[in-house]
């Protein structure tokens, strides 16, 4: 190497420590607190995203501002995990507390734009429940969205139907009433871990 | 997606940019500026370009997206980053270039640079050198550190960094040009026990991922894969990349030493300048 990358090799170790560290001390202080879904406070940024709701709205983070917000990546062809995880999410909510049910968003992106329109995303979240908010976008801005929280989308080939596979997220983050990301929700959660979960993030 | 549009970086680092075109910068102007004689020749530049390039290429092109959302792309980069990379680079041997930049810009004259030749000395110990190198490996392939270095982007620049930079010192310290017997470089025997010793603990870990029955790195489950893969395949072949090229990587290093020691006791141990003793 060149001597230009000469003050690389003094930045390694320092920054080594200081990333273990943070990593020991986040751990302690998830333990103590013992959140049932993953703790990502610090890893990720706060909530910003610019979509269409299912009337064409344009809507941003700040459309829901002082909620909990839950951000699900899906589509409405979905087969298994969609529908799972937002009657899981639903079920959650209604565990809660009741004055602090109003309190939390579910924000259902959908990743598919060319099949789900507005009024299909929409029909297919009132299915669900009532504080769940459908959204989509062109796919540059969708990426974009997903890039930010370190998630990804893929299509698969189509059949003769037309009908195709999309892969996404299986985890849904939730994000606190100051944007502020907080916890990753593994697909192995029960509804009544995440309600405990949410219920601490309302109050 | 185009052609072109596969070289661009997904996640684009203007530092890594920065650092890549300056080290290509510097190696070139060197070239250019320095005696004839003392000029490596075009195949040690072509490796070093190449090793350069290979690195450049997992970090800011759309492999780096697959890197992301795939365990054993991830893997494939890290081979790249800790091995086959920093490998050519060490093994083109570039101090002829850092020798005349070093004299150029009268770098031992500045104080500054001290306490990094200080930290420098001890990072190339070669008792801790290997530890560093395959504790690196270990570190970022512990689970829960993974998911967190695969969901925070601050982490994941520090995870690549670090496994780059470790992997040009560690080869570095194995290519050495500079014939031990002048005293400033490791010995060959010490040199081929550090490769073996390296080896074993990377064969271990990936031997461990490949027979692992449950899911050892759910975050590529929990993020969306690049596309659809079952997850046991995924991780069998990021296991497999983990266990054995770097062994090989190891075998190979250890040849190399090897007829290096062989050439240096035939020529009856006399001291080689420090521009010979290079090619592979």
């Amino acid at each position: 190497m060149t001597p230009s990358a000469l003050p690389h090799r003094g930045c390694t170790i320092p920054a080594l420590l200081l990333c273990w560290l943070t990593l020991v001390l986040g751990g302690c202080s998830a333990a103590e607190e013992a959140w049932n879904g993953k703790d990502i406070q610090g890893l990720m940024p706060e909530l910003e995203f610019q979509l269409t709701g299912t009337s064409g709205e344009q809507l941003t983070a700040a459309d829901f501002a002082g909620q909990v917000r839950l951000l699900d990546f899906g589509f409405t062809s979905c087969p298994d995990v969609c529908p799972a995880t937002l009657s899981s999410l639903n079920k959650a909510v209604s565990l809660m507390p009741e004055d602090l049910r109003n309190r939390v968003t579910i924000l259902f992106v959908s990743v598919d734009p060319e099949r789900d329109t507005g009024e299909r995303i929409q029909s297919y979240v009132q299915f669900f429940g009532s504080n769940i908010v459908g959204l989509t976008g062109p796919e540059p801005s969708l990426r974009a969205l997903t890039r930010r929280y370190r998630t990804t989308f893929g299509y698969e080939e189509a059949d003769a139907n037309g009908n195709y596979q999309v892969s996404h997220s299986a985890a849904v983050y939730v994000f606190d009433r100051q944007d502020q990301a907080r916890l990753l929700l593994r697909p192995d959660l029960t509804p009544q871990q995440i309600a405990e979960d949410l219920t601490r993030l309302a109050r | 997606m185009t052609g072109f549009s596969y070289l661009l970086p997904y996640d684009f680092s203007p530092i890594t940019l920065l650092s890549y075109v300056l080290v290509l910068g510097f190696y070139g102007c060197g070239l250019l500026l320095m005696v004839p004689e003392q000029r490596p020749g075009s195949g040690r530049i072509l490796v070093f370009v190449t090793g350069v390039l290979l690195c450049y290429g997992v970090m800011q092109t759309r492999f780096d997206y697959y890197s992301q959302y795939m365990f054993f792309v991830h893997r494939g980069q890290h081979l790249v980053l800790h091995h086959l990379g920093p490998f050519l680079i060490a093994l083109s041997n570039p101090l002829p270039v850092m020798q005349f930049w070093h004299r150029r810009l009268k770098l031992g004259q500045v104080p500054l640079l001290r306490p990094l030749a200080w930290i420098y000395r001890v990072l190339q110990h070669p008792l801790v050198a290997p530890v560093l190198f395959a504790g690196l490996v270990y570190f970022w392939l512990w689970p829960a550190i993974h998911f967190d270095a695969m969901l925070s982007r601050q982490l994941y620049w520090i995870m690549n960094w670090s496994m780059l930079l470790d992997g040009v010192l560690f080869w570095w310290l194995i290519f050495d040009p500079r014939s031990p017997a002048s005293g400033e470089a490791l010995g060959y025997g010490k040199r081929m026990v550090l490769l073996a010793a390296v080896a074993v603990p990377q064969l271990i870990l990936g031997a461990w991922i490949v027979f692992s029955r449950g899911m050892v790195y759910d975050v590529y489950e929990v993020c969306g894969r690049a596309w659809p893969m079952p997850p046991e395949t995924d991780q069998l072949l990021g296991g497999l990349l983990t266990w054995i090229p770097p062994g090989m990587m190891s075998v190979l290093g250890i040849l190399i030493i090897l007829r290096r020691a062989m050439y240096a006791s035939d020529s009856d141990k006399t001291l080689k300048p420090a521009s010979e003793g290079s090619t592979p």
